[in-house]
């Protein structure tokens, strides 16, 4: 109740209405959506890398590449990367537009947002769709079982 | 026959004691000084007193310069909307025994709105809002003669809750969207389009409906609930952006 709540940083008349489209509206819609779908994508993951079988204790190399081998697998781990970066960002940018008072910082912090968003898409996406399961020359109690008939 | 006799002493109402409280309010004479400073007064109060009596007995005993507004004193008006304790409430409806009176009572003026005085905002950036989504009938087709336009029952319960708004501000001031983005167009008058949006006398929700689709309309309320919290009519104003919402997107009332 001490604090202070300054004027707003924009002006209080709204400039004419431009034509396109409504990103505020599409973002809105966007983030319901892919909410909902996150819900059944994370919920999933966790369960079935944590609890099904032999829990926590089956995760390492092995375990992570024979899911990425499996394209059901790779499906549901591209949907959810993207559906997730894209989610985060767009509350980030939400949280930046909040808090944020000057143009300048404002302006830095979603460039930063949207730069980091998209390297992790990409490098992520890159992963899913060019990952080795078997490397040459690894162990071969280290790497998927399947390794050894090829 | 037994005789009548006053066995009990008629029963003396229980005396309401009063107290001291110490109210703090955010002062500011755009005149003298060039920040808020805050002011500390001790008033005599019963509980059964509201802050509104406390601000009246500050202004008529103890400093008569002490500036807010107040109309009807009832409730209805929408005059004295101020932040009390740090929740925007009426100032008219607030009983001092729901409040803790052990520690003082901070009162400032509802927040988001240029201060010009003490208690006093500028409302005009909330009543342009209010104005800019047609807040009023809008039908082409002329009633009979000596009739009115007919509604049932149920069309009417429909936007009830929205006709309670009393455009006192304490919704939109308490909407951080609108703290930091003043073309937002606020709760307030969201709820006031409502109201006309979903009455089937009403014949131009669409246009209301396309002004409230803008980048600053609807999709900037991120349901935190303070100015449902903050209503004094109690109105679902959360709810009632959220209808909004789900009409724009189907595209329809």
């Amino acid at each position: 109740m001490t604090s202070t709540i300054e004027a707003p940083r924009s002006p209080y008349t709204r400039s004419a209405k431009k034509s396109g489209v409504n990103w505020e509206k599409w973002g809105w819609i966007y983030m319901r959506v892919s909410g909902v779908v996150l819900v059944v994508l994370i919920f999933g993951h966790l369960f079935v890398n944590l609890m099904i079988g032999e829990g926590v204790s089956a995760l390492n190399f092995a375990f992570v590449a024979g899911k990425l081998t499996n394209p059901f697998w790779m499906t549901w781990d591209i949907i959810m990367l993207w559906l997730a970066l894209i989610h985060g960002g767009n509350g980030m940018r939400t949280l930046v537009n909040d808090y944020a008072t000057s143009r300048m910082s404002r302006g830095i912090l979603k460039i930063a947002i949207l730069v980091s968003v998209v390297a992790l898409i990409v490098l992520g996406t890159l992963v899913v769709f060019t990952f080795d399961p078997c490397p040459a020359g690894a162990p071969a109690d280290l790497v998927a079982s399947f390794c050894k008939s090829l | 026959m037994s005789t009548a006799t006053i066995d009990n002493k008629p029963a003396i109402p229980e005396e309401i004691k009063s107290f001291t409280a110490t109210i703090i309010v955010r002062r500011f004479n755009p005149e003298v000084d060039d920040e808020p400073h805050w002011q500390d007064f001790d008033v005599q109060l019963y509980p059964t007193d509201r802050v509104l009596d406390a601000l009246h007995k500050i202004k008529w005993e103890q400093d008569g310069s002490l500036t807010f507004r107040r109309s009807c004193a009832h409730g209805i008006c929408g005059s004295d909307a101020m932040r009390i304790n740090g929740r925007n409430r009426l100032a008219c409806k607030t009983l001092m025994k729901d409040l803790d009176v052990t520690k003082p009572i901070y009162v400032e003026a509802i927040k988001g709105l240029p201060l010009e005085k003490d208690l006093i905002v500028d409302m005009e950036p909330f009543f342009d809002s209010f104005k800019a989504v047609q807040p009023f009938l809008m039908n082409s087709v002329t009633p009979v003669k000596g009739k009115e336009r007919i509604q049932t029952v149920a069309q009417r319960a429909r936007f009830d809750d929205t006709t309670k708004c009393i455009l006192c501000a304490a919704c939109t001031s308490s909407c951080p969207v609108f703290w930091t983005d003043g073309q937002y167009f606020g709760p307030a008058a969201i709820v006031n389009a409502h109201r006309f949006i979903f009455d089937s006398r009403d014949e131009n929700a669409a246009v209301r409906l396309d002004i409230l689709n803008d980048k600053e309309g609807v999709w900037r309320c991120r349901t935190t609930f303070n100015c449902t919290e903050a209503c004094p009519r109690g109105i679902q104003v959360t709810q009632a952006i959220a209808e909004v919402k789900q009409a724009i997107m189907r595209g329809k009332a």
